[in-house]
């Protein structure tokens, strides 16, 4: 296999200017507010997990060329797909033509603020003490990963410090790929701008990331 | 796209995947009931009540509770308290993380490639697009949330707000002052 995330921009040139847009502009067409809502309905499901939807949206070929929504549809319609869940001719013709294969839940209107007051925390009791303490000093993995993860490019093979110790959480990048949660000790690390960027760097510059404990090492 | 969106939507409906009053209390939420006048009354609070500021930036998450947000996308919540030496921005490069509880969902920008590419390497220069300038000398922080920790800046409180109502404070504060990329208004 050979994975690929489309989604890691962090430190790219030439994407342009950003253009502000005033509070309350959530939506730019109907159908957006359709893509948010279908999405979390069956995120809900428990038909896949958050980091498995993360993961069928930054593998999308056409990611770079696609609305943030677009990215949603696809990576649901993906998802749906790959579970035989539906199928295309279904999509062309606008409604079903096979059979539904049952799902664990389907969410109810009268559940939905429920749902989303309790959320889905990912912390989780510790097994083990953490292996680094605030303070001290870390590398992060250089190599490729040949699946999802969290550790940006920009970020790789870059010395650090170990700021905050977050807690143990379930490490996205297992969890994306059905392989369970595998919670691992998270930590806030924090890099100067010359470390990442160089000595053209402009000082007074610092870029933290959240990184699981197997993205790092001590530093030599 | 609409008919594409709407296709899905009915085939799904059809299999019984989803309810579709669920959908519309899903939108309702997030367009209506969530968004950053949730983040303002709790960055009015820190700024009246010293307790309130110490026990959010102890443990962001319980501060935040105890006002009534929650849940979803705020699940690990952090605040970052804005100096006259440190100014804070909050980026996802990977994505879009962003606290929803506090203020609601992200805005296209935020979502965009060039904040994403940007923001790390060059915050000033994204601080100029929004129309901020900060002093040379003050230090920039970028947060990037690669996890499921969500980042609240907590802007400086604007000179001159001293008489200022709780709810008055918190018409001061922007939804860009609690990203970084902008400050509290004036009143």
């Amino acid at each position: 296999m050979s994975y690929r995330s489309h989604a890691d921009l962090g430190g790219e040139d030439g994407h342009g200017r950003v253009v502000p847009e005033p509070e309350g502009e959530l939506f730019h067409a109907p159908w957006e507010r359709q893509a948010l809502a279908l999405t979390l309905a069956m995120g809900a499901t428990g038909a896949w997990n958050l980091d498995m939807s993360r993961s069928a949206r930054e593998t999308l070929p056409d990611y770079s060329t696609l609305s943030y929504y677009e990215l949603w549809i696809k990576g649901l319609e993906k998802l749906l797909a790959e579970r035989g869940l539906i199928a295309a001719d279904e999509l062309d013709a606008g409604r079903m033509l096979h059979p539904a294969p049952p799902l664990d839940r389907v969410l109810r209107a009268a559940d939905v603020p429920a749902l989303l007051a309790r959320g889905a925390p990912t912390e989780r009791p510790a097994a083990a003490p953490p292996r680094f303490a605030a303070g001290e000093r870390v590398r992060t993995r250089a190599s490729r990963f040949d699946h999802h993860t969290r550790l940006p490019g920009y970020a790789r093979g870059k010395i650090g410090r170990v700021e905050h110790v977050r807690g143990v959480h379930v490490f996205a990048d297992t969890h994306a790929h059905g392989r369970g949660e595998q919670p691992q000790w998270l930590y806030t690390v924090v890099f100067s701008g010359r470390e990442l960027w160089g000595d053209d760097c402009a000082p007074g510059l610092g870029v933290s990331i959240d990184a699981w404990e197997p993205y790092l090492e001590i530093a030599p | 796209m609409e008919r594409r969106v709407r296709a899905l939507r009915t085939v799904l409906a059809e299999k019984g995947y989803i309810d579709p009053a669920a959908l519309d209390v899903l939108i309702d939420t997030y367009e209506r009931k969530t968004g950053p006048r949730n983040g303002a009354r709790v960055v009015a609070r820190a700024w009246v009540d010293a307790e309130f500021r110490n026990w959010l930036l102890r443990d962001a998450t319980a501060a935040i509770a105890s006002l009534g947000y929650t849940g979803r996308q705020g699940e690990h919540m952090v605040a970052l308290e804005n100096t006259a030496s440190c100014h804070n921005l909050v980026v996802c490069t990977l994505c879009s993380c962003y606290p929803w509880p506090v203020l609601g969902l992200p805005p296209t920008w935020y979502k965009s490639a060039p904040y994403r590419a940007r923001a790390v390497k060059d915050p000033r220069g994204v601080l100029a697009d929004f129309g901020i300038r900060l002093p040379e000398s003050t230090e920039i922080r970028v947060w990037d949330s690669t996890a499921e920790v969500r980042y609240l800046v907590i802007p400086q409180r604007p000179p001159g707000t001293d008489t200022l109502s709780e709810e008055q404070l918190a018409a001061c504060v922007t939804r860009d002052s609690m990203i970084g990329t902008g400050l509290a208004r004036p009143p």
